[in-house]
């Protein structure tokens, strides 16, 4: 039996790159969210969660539909850069960024407000500002936090195929990520390949969380924090 | 020279109420400013480091911290501050927490020489005990030669012994650095030991301004001494009642006849004096 990778391959550069690219975007929204006092707080908390509660056909329609040559934003970039955005790799990290979207900022969210207050105000005393405190203060004590952030983001791209399957579709190489090659083995019913396919799912999903739980075991112990 | 006038509105356990503050602050005065929790001192002293905002004006010197139009911000006042819960940063060694603030390594060895923490310079915050952490709290907050210290009940979670080091500490930097020092306390003795003056709180208002002795002396009159203390008990033996007292850690006796027994309540807060004696003093 020949074992084709490539699945698995384009599963981990599409959630390497979606973990980048969150870890940029998410990180200020987690900030603000922890530090704000504005009323909106719960409204734009609501809206970055709806993804967790939201079927991934829900999502998905709506993205393809945003995203789709019909639409203002797909002809805005198929006419100026002479991109498409769906059914290929470019649209993938796209839909896979809003689905995992809550997954990076609600770790960091809880992390950032778990900081002694007078920490932070501390550094703003120190003369240091926002920015910097941030970087040198919040996020080396959020370790944790930001682990869990970047690991989860990580294995949940790895995990999803709802979206992907949408907005995607399943072109070898380019849009058939290792969880929509499995279901399309089952759907054929090679269910010899499919068992190779998820026990490495398995191995892998694993192993990541394994080493999160170990990190923040051996990081809380350092610092003291009882967890 | 500092001017306040400040007023803001504040959320306290009874309700609203309105932390209405003037003062003016001597250079290289110790300020102590005192009063019952919620009265609004903690309050003042973050109106004072720009964390919180309020009306009024604040000038330091000649210059405008706070007026009608602007806010200084917090990290252009130049201040130290000290927090009750020491605020360290926990990602950082002793001596990084220092420099974090400055670039300084000859300030921060010497001040963390002075209150004796050499040896400590490369731990980890959270590996010391109270009093190492609050001295390390100490010592980050001169980092910038600061010309005005802020202290928020700095010594309250401390043992009396710590205390006592730490007081002295407090005082040989005030000289040294020449600052003008507020701090937020509770101890009388503290009070005492530190400051050169007493402003007391009372539901956002000052009540007292004065030396610590005008201030937190409670005799009046012809009285010698006078504690305050809570009636617990009036026990009735005989033809006499005795009034059991709580002073501070100790419990007391006071003999009382039936009339005056009649006039207190048990819970309540009492004076206890003496007039015709003098109460004397002996070695524990």
């Amino acid at each position: 039996m020949e074992l084709d990778l490539e699945p698995f391959f384009l599963s981990f550069k599409l959630a390497a790159m979606t973990t980048l690219i969150l870890f940029i975007v998410a990180m200020p929204v987690g900030w603000w969210l922890s530090q704000t006092r504005c009323k909106c707080k719960p409204f734009v908390e609501a809206v970055v969660s709806l993804p967790i509660v939201l079927p991934p056909s829900v999502l998905g329609f709506y993205i393809l539909y945003a995203l789709s040559h019909n639409s203002p934003i797909g002809a805005f970039f198929e006419e100026t850069f002479g991109v498409k955005l769906v059914f290929n790799f470019t649209g993938l990290v796209i839909a896979s960024c809003f689905y995992s979207f809550p997954f990076m900022v609600q770790p960091l969210q809880g992390g950032f407000e778990s900081l002694n207050k007078n920490m932070l105000e501390a550094s703003y005393i120190a003369g240091k500002s926002k920015l910097q405190t941030l970087y040198f203060v919040a996020l080396p004590n959020i370790k944790p936090a930001l682990m869990t952030a970047l690991i989860i983001t990580f294995a949940h791209t790895v995990g999803e195929f709802g979206v992907v399957l949408m907005v995607g579709g399943s072109i070898p190489g380019e849009t058939k990520v290792a969880s929509v090659a499995i279901y399309e083995m089952v759907e054929i019913m090679d269910y010899s390949q499919a068992h190779v396919y998820s026990a490495i799912m398995i191995t892998l999903s694993f192993t990541v969380l394994l080493g999160v739980y170990m990190f923040n075991l051996h990081h809380n112990k350092r610092l003291g924090v009882s967890s | 020279m500092i001017d306040v006038n400040v007023t803001k509105t504040l959320q306290g356990s009874i309700g609203e109420m309105e932390l209405d503050v003037a003062l003016s602050i001597k250079e290289h005065e110790f300020v102590a400013i005192a009063g019952q929790s919620g009265s609004g001192k903690t309050t003042l002293l973050r109106v004072l480091a720009g964390l919180e905002n309020a009306n009024g004006t604040i000038k330091v010197s000649n210059e405008i911290w706070l007026d009608a139009t602007n806010s200084l911000a917090t990290q252009k006042r130049g201040i130290g501050f000290v927090f009750q819960d020491y605020a360290l940063f926990a990602n950082m060694s002793v001596e990084e927490n220092l420099l974090y603030v400055q670039k300084d390594r000859q300030l921060a060895s010497h001040l963390l020489e002075l209150t004796g923490l050499g040896e400590l310079r490369k731990r980890l915050p959270n590996t010391l005990s109270g009093g190492q952490k609050q001295r390390v709290s100490l010592c980050r907050a001169f980092m910038k030669r600061p010309k005005l210290l802020l202290m928020d009940e700095p010594l309250s979670a401390l043992d009396p012994s710590m205390r006592s080091k730490l007081q002295h500490d407090i005082l040989a930097l005030h000289k040294e650095f020449g600052t003008t020092t507020i701090m937020v306390s509770h101890d009388p003795s503290e009070i005492y030991r530190l400051a050169s003056r007493v402003v007391m709180l009372n539901q956002g208002k000052i009540v007292q301004d004065g030396s610590p002795k005008d201030v937190l002396l409670k005799t009046q009159g012809s009285q010698k001494f006078s504690l305050t203390g809570e009636l617990l008990e009036i026990i009735k033996a005989d033809i006499i009642n005795i009034a059991i007292v709580a002073i501070g850690q100790q419990i007391v006796e006071i003999v009382l006849d039936e009339e005056e027994a009649s006039t207190f309540v048990e819970g309540e807060m009492v004076h206890v004096s003496t007039k015709a004696f003098a109460p004397s003093l002996s070695h524990l």
